[in-house]
């Protein structure tokens, strides 16, 4: 199989900043027609031509699923980031041509589930709005808990305490409102399943209260996209294609290979999915493993990579690529 | 209509039989002389026109009468169609994905056309002409998937994915290779492919299930699978098993050519959209050795993949009583010389 997903070309519809940090993109089909249809909590990856580099983000569908005239996604800026986020805010303009790929969605609901509890911190509010228009087309039972730093940062909160009364509760860091996830946990009936997307402190809490709790792990979601972290340059010795390659700072290994016209599978180029999990044939030094994908022992073992996250310092690392 | 659809029975008198058309386009799986298991996947691209892999999904000339024959089995057993509550809108992912792939690639028997959530589906084939609300159960005639794949050749799996596995939560099984969906239903990956030797050794189904999770809306793929069959018989269950397990001991020098079949599975896998589902089509093709063997190429390599064959797959696939007079008759059609890479018959 080949590299990533099948491609969609899209047209930018709009640009609308939210907030301060936070601004929205849409997205329809160039020429016309629809897009697929997706689920809730799916993401989609949004290729940038930025000078000579091409990123690749990716980022949830929060608009309705049903919807097949155009997608949206919310981007925030991280200004210590590699750049992805800066290129949407500041070069992508209503009008401009795009690439993004098909819709992939490695956070879905279970639909066996009784009732669904979300919990988003942040910009993790995203595939939940999707995941919302979803289960209230479909009749489930749902909850939202969003906790925003305050009212101005807290990205369509007002919105969806207006579009579903009863159902949306808004917690403001700066007001000292934070979730009481022991209680909340603790009244649920049963066959509920919860949600989390937010920081990675947020997921871990949820996790390690749930499972502290008694809740089954089958019934506790998460996702988290990792941006792939800078670090020293190295260098990569690639045996399948027989080239060598050259890791910069601010360039993930997967990044690395793709510029060398080095065919690597990948689907969230976070360290969630799996996909791109490539073995080591050799090295002499130290691996930076920052994926949730490896098992400890794995990681520990120097015989897998996941190059979209994670880097590597040392003399040689020779990949089966 | 620009296939004539045949007028035949899969059990009973067992009438079905293929044209000249449909044997030269059967599904031949082997492509060297010998055969083992692979995870053999490939992306389900058009490809071959006239061939079964140039269309989503195949119609051919088995299509009615097949279709009559699903009706039969699930008169008499109801437990073939199964979905588990929660399956009811990947069933609505297939209703989709089957009429809009018919409708495009087959418009002269089929046309689906929409009018918001109105869907008009007309089947010319089976002269059906329904209006009906998307994703309104209450305005078909049976749940989505029931109501789709009594219109569709092949069985149908509709897998859960959750918990970084695969669940049989749904199916639409009347012409399998010795499987039950009644047996089978909510189990895991790993839980409905425990009777299979050998495979779990050879880590085939942690790749394969790794594969499947990832395969991506837009990106189907395909396989293909074997066992043999006596007699053209679509439904080899295990609920019947008493009905045609016997058949197998009637085999003789005179008969087998006419009698036994060679049963190929195009195996297909789509996720689901809404769903985010998993549907493995599993398209059952038939092909008598007396036909098999019209194809010189054909002949030589079944011959020697049979005779080969290691004696646990043999009894896996359930002719291991027989393996020694197939390979006899056979080797009659087999001079020893040496066979063309691939699948298709030489030019």
């Amino acid at each position: 199989m080949s590299a990533g997903t099948a491609k969609l070309n899209v047209t930018v519809a709009e640009v609308k900043p939210v907030n301060d940090l936070v601004t929205r993109f849409k997205f329809v089909r160039t020429g016309g027609g629809d897009l697929p249809t997706f689920s809730g909590g799916a993401h989609t990856v949004v290729e940038m031509q930025d000078g000579g580099i091409t990123r690749l983000n990716a980022y949830s569908l929060m608009s309705n699923p049903a919807d097949r005239g155009a997608y949206t996604i919310s981007v925030r800026r991280d200004d210590e980031g590699r750049g992805g986020s800066k290129f949407m805010h500041s070069q992508v303009k209503e009008g401009m041509e795009m690439v993004i790929s098909n819709p992939v969605n490695l956070f879905s609901l279970d639909l066996r589930a009784k009732k669904h509890l979300m919990l988003a911190g942040g910009i993790g509010i995203t595939p939940f709005m999707a995941q919302m228009h979803q289960l209230s087309m479909m009749g489930g039972q749902f909850e939202l808990h969003y906790s925003v730093r305050n009212a101005s940062l807290g990205s369509y909160a007002e919105e969806l305490d207006a579009k579903y009364p009863g159902k949306v509760t808004i917690y403001h860091d700066d007001q000292g409102e934070a979730i009481d996830l022991g209680t909340l946990l603790a009244t649920q009936p049963l066959g509920t399943h919860v949600y989390v997307c937010g920081p990675k402190g947020m997921i871990d809490w949820v996790h390690g209260t749930a499972e502290s709790m008694g809740w089954p792990r089958e019934a506790v979601h998460s996702e988290e996209f990792l941006a792939p972290a800078s670090g020293k340059p190295f260098e990569v010795k690639c045996a399948v294609s027989n080239k060598v390659v050259q890791v910069g700072e601010h360039q993930s290994l997967l990044e690395a290979l793709e510029a060398a016209g080095i065919d690597a599978p990948y689907l969230c180029r976070g360290g969630a999915c799996g996909q791109c999990e490539t073995n080591v044939i050799g090295y002499d030094g130290k691996f930076l493993h920052f994926d949730h994908w490896l098992t400890d022992e794995q990681k520990a073992g120097g015989k897998h990579i996941m190059p979209c996250v994670s880097r590597f310092e040392g003399k040689t690392l020779v990949l089966d690529r | 209509m620009t296939i004539q659809f045949n007028d035949e029975t899969f059990y009973g008198d067992f009438t079905f039989k293929n044209s000249d058309w449909a044997i030269k386009r059967f599904p031949f799986p082997f492509h060297e002389d010998s055969y083992m298991y692979s995870v053999n996947m490939e992306p389900h691209k058009s490809y071959r026109p006239g061939s079964v892999f140039e269309r989503t999904f195949d119609v051919d000339e088995h299509y009615v009468s097949e279709m009559k024959d699903r009706a039969r089995v699930l008169a008499d057993d109801p437990l073939r169609c199964q979905s588990l509550p929660h399956m009811t809108l990947a069933g609505w992912d297939l209703v989709e994905l089957i009429m809009e792939a018919k409708a495009a690639e087959y418009p002269d028997l089929f046309e689906l056309h929409k009018d918001g959530n109105r869907w008009r589906w007309i089947n010319k084939p089976l002269g059906i002409d329904d209006t009906f609300t998307f994703l309104d159960e209450s305005t078909l005639p049976y749940g989505p998937m029931e109501y789709i794949t009594r219109q569709t050749q092949g069985d149908f799996a509709v897998l859960d994915q959750r918990d970084d596995n695969l669940w049989m939560d749904a199916g639409m099984v009347t012409t399998q290779a010795d499987w039950s969906l009644d047996f089978d239903i909510g189990m895991n990956f790993f839980e409905w492919h425990a009777p299979v030797p050998k495979a779990h050794e050879m880590g085939i189904f942690v790749r394969a299930l790794k594969f499947l999770l990832n395969i991506q809306q837009g990106q189907p793929a395909r396989r293909l699978n074997w066992t043999m069959t006596v007699n053209p018989l679509l439904d080899t269950s295990p609920e019947n098993y008493h009905k045609w397990g016997t058949m197998k001991q009637g085999l003789t020098k005179d008969n087998i050519g006419e009698k036994q079949h060679l049963r190929v599975e195009l195996q297909t896998f789509f996720r689901l959209p809404r769903s985010n589902a998993l549907v493995f089509p599993i398209r059952c093709y038939l092909i008598s050795f007396n036909d098999l063997v019209t194809v010189p190429k054909w002949g030589r390599r079944l011959h020697r993949v049979i005779r080969d064959l290691p004696e646990e797959l043999a009894t896996y696939k359930g002719f291991i009583d027989n393996r020694p007079l197939m390979v006899e008759w056979l080797s009659q059609y087999d001079d020893g010389s040496p066979t063309s890479d691939g699948i298709w018959p030489d030019e």
